[in-house]
């Protein structure tokens, strides 16, 4: 049996708006979790996109300062003009590292932090997009034994970027867009509440 | 299109391979500290992890502990990681409104100074220094400023000296300055020679470049402004602590501290020595001390 997700790492790029709207609409209120995304995006002093979808979810949207605490039910939008990454003591470590694929935030570079640091306890989602970025990060994720998703190439706006992540075999499991929010619901919440040995600390 | 390939366990990377991983980048980084001196064990181990796996890809070695032993025997491959680890992305009014609210809420206090020492510490290859010399010249302040411009890397320090930009990168910082209050045209203050653009001479009279590490160096003068913007976001916890002790201690009261947008002085555990002046912009005031009522 899988262990508990203690993280979901989402990256998209064209049409990634649309697409997280949709999945964090869908996601209970008390959702085990915590929830990293990437939006490739250009860079700007402020992180619009945080307000922007706090307006579809009641999990609080957190724009992270680094350093910041990872916190579960709480939804970490990397901030335009800077990698996200995972730090060892479960803490946001932002960067300005170069951008990779041309995108900073990149979402390769999340991937990567994540699995390394979570392991099998991390769940990495692929969405629409035109480039290849994330998809070598979603495959470190699947050697790491975490589970691993990918928006339907025919439900994406952009179809390359999961296309990308499929063809590079580093995805278990393809859903089309309105699946994905009720799938992370129903297996997350599914597999925490299996777990009564470890209490919630919320 | 099948989704589920399995997973081959020859791919699969497991606790015991990471936590191995983990161990041979702290002896590659306490080498680099004994044999070169730069210390960067205390920096944050997820940016400084993709850094070294980023040039143990692109050098082909197949473990870390491999590429100990060329950063050991071989200088130039000891430079070229280097650079991979000290972050040199910058660019000339990076953040405009920071500039913009540094004008507007800084220099009206500094114009009460007789005499300003500002600190920029990580100054890399010098655009944001250059920046803060500008605007200085333009609000009258320049003439009665010293710019100390610190960074750890040398070669680094070397470009900054020189003041030589690709002409590419310039378009955006003009327009950086622009939106940063500038009030002339930015060309006015540099040359343009084929692809590149060299900052006038005469921007560098009150500039001094000198080689620091905020990892084991000690207090830089009595300053009244520090800037170091997007260096403490590499740094561990208890280096950061470190840092804001170092500066606290070499500002004068009521002296200005300048960070990152993305940085903060809540996880510092020195947050009440300074007061907020404009917080997105993250620019902080020294206390002065509290006379009893």
């Amino acid at each position: 049996m899988r262990e508990a997700i203690q993280a979901v790492v989402m990256g998209a790029s064209w049409g990634g708006l649309n697409a997280y709207s949709s999945i964090l609409s869908s996601l209970p209120e008390r959702f085990p979790a915590a929830i990293m995304l990437v939006q490739h995006q250009n860079a700007s002093s402020d992180n619009r996109l945080a307000w922007l979808l706090q307006k579809y979810t009641r999990l609080p949207v957190v724009a992270p300062e680094d350093k910041e605490r990872i916190r579960p039910g709480h939804v970490y939008v990397a901030p335009p003009g800077y990698h996200m990454l995972v730090d060892a003591d479960h803490t946001i470590a932002l960067t300005i590292y170069r951008p990779v694929h041309f995108s900073r935030p990149s979402i390769d570079e999340l991937f990567f932090s994540a699995g390394h640091v979570y392991g099998r306890q991390v769940l990495g989602v692929i969405l629409t997009g035109a480039n290849e970025d994330g998809s070598e990060g979603l495959d470190y994720i699947r050697r790491r034994g975490g589970p691993t998703l990918a928006q339907s190439p025919q439900s994406s706006e952009a179809p390359a970027m999961p296309e990308a992540a499929i063809a590079k075999g580093a995805v278990e499991t393809i859903l089309d867009l309105e699946r994905i929010g009720p799938y992370l619901a129903e297996s997350l919440v599914g597999s925490r509440n299996e777990k009564t040995e470890h209490p919630g600390r919320r | 299109m099948n989704g589920e390939p399995p997973v081959e366990t020859e791919q699969a990377i497991s606790d015991d391979q990471v936590h191995l991983e983990d161990i041979e980048i702290r002896l590659l980084l306490e080498a680099i500290y004994q044999l070169y001196g730069y210390d960067f064990r205390s920096y944050s181990q997820a940016s400084m992890r993709r850094r070294i796996m980023h040039r143990l890809t692109m050098s082909g070695f197949s473990t870390v502990l491999q590429m100990t032993d060329r950063v050991l025997r071989d200088r130039q491959f000891f430079v070229t990681l280097l650079n991979d680890l000290t972050v040199n992305v910058t660019e000339m009014y990076r953040d405009p409104e920071f500039y913009r609210a540094f004008r507007e809420e800084v220099v009206p206090v500094l114009k009460t100074f007789p005499f300003i020492k500002i600190w920029h510490a990580g100054c890399a290859t010098g655009e944001e220094i250059y920046s803060m010399a500008i605007l200085l010249e333009e609000e009258g302040l320049y003439e009665r400023a010293m710019l100390y411009a610190t960074d750890i890397d040398k070669n680094v320090l070397a470009a900054a000296k020189k003041g030589i930009y690709p002409i590419h990168a310039f378009k955006q910082y003009a327009d950086n300055y622009r939106r940063a209050g500038g009030r002339h045209s930015l060309s006015d203050y540099a040359t343009a020679r084929y692809d590149s653009v060299i900052m006038e001479q005469r921007l560098k009279r009150n500039i001094v470049f000198a080689d620091h590490d905020l990892a084991t160096d000690q207090v830089f003068g009595e300053m009244h402004v520090i800037l170091c913007r997007n260096v403490l976001i590499y740094f561990d916890r208890s280096l950061q602590q470190r840092v804001f002790r170092l500066f606290d201690d070499s500002l004068d009261l009521g002296g200005y501290l300048c960070l990152g947008t993305k940085e903060s002085l809540r996880f510092s555990g020195d947050e009440d020595a300074f007061e907020v002046v404009n917080k997105p912009m993250r620019i902080f005031r020294k206390r002065q001390p509290r006379h009893n009522a």
